[in-house]
């Protein structure tokens, strides 16, 4: 018994510890595949941020619009419609938009690179480049790694946008808020610290997003049923890591 | 070459609404024109009470607000509050006897700095110190008083 939960407890450690040194290999190297690979990064843009625009544009709109009807039916209490803008403002451009921009791209971009990755190694494509000294991380992992890199920030700003003008639509075209009232309170309340808050996030949401995605894919079991699980473990772990990240920027800005 | 062209214009797309919405958020979302640190001056004043002012809060003149406080200090000798804060220098003839008042924007609203203007010919300028202040008026000392039924020449505020 004693011994196996020690096995257990070794294991962990043994793919946390590679899990690590390969990320450490892949921030090692993405600085040079960026510049001398950049099409095939390019590729990969297009394949985690520009597919995924559609998603996250209709995503927006709706978690804006809802935002701004929680926000007025509460504060309505208080007469205090008008501040509709502050909270949905607020709420989008800190917190909901780069969360909920990651929690999108995990479900949506970083599965089919996790899928496609460990597709590779179990089709043996990932030992067949090895084997003519092409190195898969340089060719496969890391291009796909600055793509989700390069998108989440562009993907976040265009979710929280959007999102503004879901809750814009709500709260003034619907609800009735004075749309001077509801812009002027907005920027009022707003700093340039909270859309830096927000655009930190995302960079670093899309660092660990891409970076679990492509590790996942990267460490599959190269079996159908192993890909399968590592799509799934992909989507489980990038949602909690990057809640728990959240919280810890959250805290570290909000103490300062 | 099909392909290649639809990921290019994908991605010139996805970069450009990318570029487009940051863009939006930095400069529509937030307000707060922030005053130039090259085009601004240091004032100081000291008050015995701030209330609750904040750096960042604004310094108002008849309304239009003119500056922010930039520091808030107690110094342990005098035993008060030390404001420091800018002035945009397009406002470079503001008597330097003004006097500075801790004032509530609204019955809960936060707190800023009101300026009121004075006679003196001299103006105020970098490093200057506002000599007459007024302390903010804190709710709840005056609530108390009222409980109390104090009047206010018997206080000794």
């Amino acid at each position: 018994m004693l011994r196996e939960i020690l096995d257990t407890f070794l294991q962990f450690l043994r793919t946390f510890g590679a899990m690590m040194l390969f990320f450490v290999r892949v921030f090692w190297y993405s600085p040079v595949v960026l510049v001398r690979r950049l099409p095939l990064v390019i590729k990969q843009v297009y394949n985690a941020g520009a597919l995924s625009i559609v998603i996250i544009m209709v995503s927006g709109l709706f978690v804006g619009g809802v935002l701004a009807l929680q926000a007025f039916a509460n504060l309505e209490r208080f007469n205090a419609e008008d501040t509709t803008g502050i909270f949905a403002g607020f709420a989008l451009i800190k917190e909901i938009g780069p969360v909920i921009t990651a929690l999108l791209f995990a479900g949506r971009a970083g599965t089919a690179l996790a899928s496609e990755i460990g597709l590779m190694k179990a089709t043996d494509q990932l030992s067949a480049m090895e084997m003519m000294a092409v190195d898969p991380l340089r060719y496969v992992v890391i291009p796909r790694f600055l793509g989700g890199v390069i998108s989440m920030p562009f993907l976040t700003a265009v979710f929280t946008t959007v999102g503004l003008a879901g809750a814009h639509i709500v709260a003034v075209e619907w609800l009735g808020v004075d749309v001077g009232a509801y812009w002027q309170q907005l920027q009022q309340a707003l700093e340039m610290e909270d859309v830096l808050e927000g655009i930190y996030k995302s960079i670093v949401f899309g660092i660990i997003a891409s970076l679990l995605a492509v590790w996942e894919g990267y460490n599959a079991i190269p079996t159908a049923e192993g890909v399968g699980r590592a799509t799934t473990r992909t989507v489980v772990i990038t949602a909690i890591a990057v809640l728990i990240f959240d919280f810890m920027i959250t805290a570290a800005v909000s103490l300062r | 070459m099909q392909q290649t062209r639809t990921m290019e214009l994908g991605t010139g797309l996805f970069v450009l609404l990318g570029i487009g919405a940051l863009f939006f958020l930095t400069t529509q979302t937030t307000g707060r024109n922030d005053f130039d640190a090259d085009k601004t001056f240091e004032v100081q004043a000291r008050f015995e009470n701030i209330g609750s002012l904040k750096t960042r809060a604004p310094v108002s003149m008849s309304g239009v607000t003119i500056g922010r406080v930039t520091d808030v200090r107690f110094d342990p000798v005098s035993l008060e509050a030390v404001v420091t804060f800018v002035i945009d220098s397009q406002y470079d003839q503001i008597p330097d006897d003004s006097d500075a008042s801790i004032l509530t924007a609204g019955l809960l609203g936060s707190q800023y700095i009101g300026l009121q203007p004075g006679g003196s010919s001299f103006s105020l300028e970098q490093g200057s110190e506002i000599l007459y202040t007024q302390s903010a008026i804190v709710l709840e000392n005056i609530i108390g008083k009222f409980l109390v039924g104090g009047r206010p020449e018997e206080d000794e505020e």
